[in-house]
């Protein structure tokens, strides 16, 4: 089965499904209101939910950009696979690192 | 020379498939720093910390970079209809943007080092200028490659039905946008707050 094809017709990305402008704007806002959520943690007392609430505002911000602004919503499966790959190996390695430190065996100065 | 590309076995487009296990790769390069940084993030050998950060001022620049992903997405957006005039206004809204940040980066880095906290200052020092510096790199690089499209576009070289050059460029400046989510949460407010407290 031949496997070539034009640049324009190798796109595997039906673009029909892609959200439009609007939708684009207004994840955009959304995007604005997270971020204003963490730095407001910066000059308000948020106690003891102030680090788990950035980091799921940091994840949500994340997910929003990488799902609708790098289409992996819509594309193929294999494109966030490869992304979660190279973040997993990611977290394994501050895993260990974060291991090392809590055994304090971390190089200090 | 022929023109045609092949697809894969996957029957995705392989162009982006290698541009996703680039970025891929770029989130452990990315993890690596960003894990150094937090293990030296107490070894700053009596030189400046965390407090020395800035955040009104990064988080203004944050903004703006993540304003820049939605112009890009908007560029992408436009060259899939083959408006290419509004493509290349989008395109230099989000080189702009990108400018902008790293402008604010050099700005940032020169109260630093005026502040004492220079490369070999410390480890902590070092792997803050190390992730910080990087992503600042590729952003350099987001807006040459941003300048290319652009230019390229005007000349007639990257034509309306080749709206997959304009979102691999697209992607590979998300990515960075997406790491400044991380370094941003991670190295700015998270170790902020926690001197605060």
């Amino acid at each position: 089965m031949s496997s070539t094809q034009s640049p324009e017709q190798a796109t595997d990305h039906g673009h029909d499904n892609h959200p439009t402008p609007r939708q684009y704007v207004n994840i955009a806002l959304v995007l604005a209101v997270l971020t204003a959520l963490e730095v407001s943690t910066y000059f308000f007392e948020f106690g003891a939910i102030a680090i788990p609430l950035l980091v799921v505002l940091m994840v949500v911000k994340f997910l929003y950009v990488a799902g609708w602004f790098m289409h992996l919503k819509f594309d193929s499966p294999v494109y966030t696979r490869l992304m979660y790959t190279g973040l997993a190996f990611a977290l394994v390695l501050y895993a260990l690192m974060a291991t090392i430190t809590l055994l304090d065996h971390a190089p200090t100065i | 020379m022929a023109t045609d590309v092949a697809s894969t076995n996957l029957g995705i487009d392989h162009r982006k498939l290698g541009m996703w296990t680039f970025l891929g790769s770029e989130f452990l390069f990315f993890g690596g720093f960003v894990s150094a940084f937090l293990l030296y993030l107490d070894t700053t050998a009596g030189g400046p910390g965390v407090e020395i950060f800035d955040i009104p001022f990064t988080s203004i620049s944050s903004f703006v970079l993540l304003m820049s992903s939605l112009t890009m997405v908007l560029a992408h957006h436009a060259h899939t209809k083959g408006d290419m005039r509004r493509m290349r206004l989008w395109i230099l809204a989000t080189a702009g943007q990108g400018a902008v940040f790293l402008g604010g980066q050099v700005f940032e880095f020169n109260v630093f080092f005026r502040e004492g906290l220079e490369l070999s200052t410390s480890p902590f020092a070092t792997s803050f200028y190390v992730v910080t510096g990087f992503h600042g790199l590729h952003v350099f690089v987001g807006i040459l490659l941003l300048g290319s499209l652009y230019v390229l576009s005007l000349t007639g070289k990257i034509k309306p039905n080749q709206d997959v050059k304009t979102e691999m460029i697209g992607l590979y400046w998300h990515f960075v946008d997406i790491i400044w989510v991380v370094i941003f949460t991670v190295v700015y407010l998270i170790p902020e707050i926690a001197v605060l407290d």
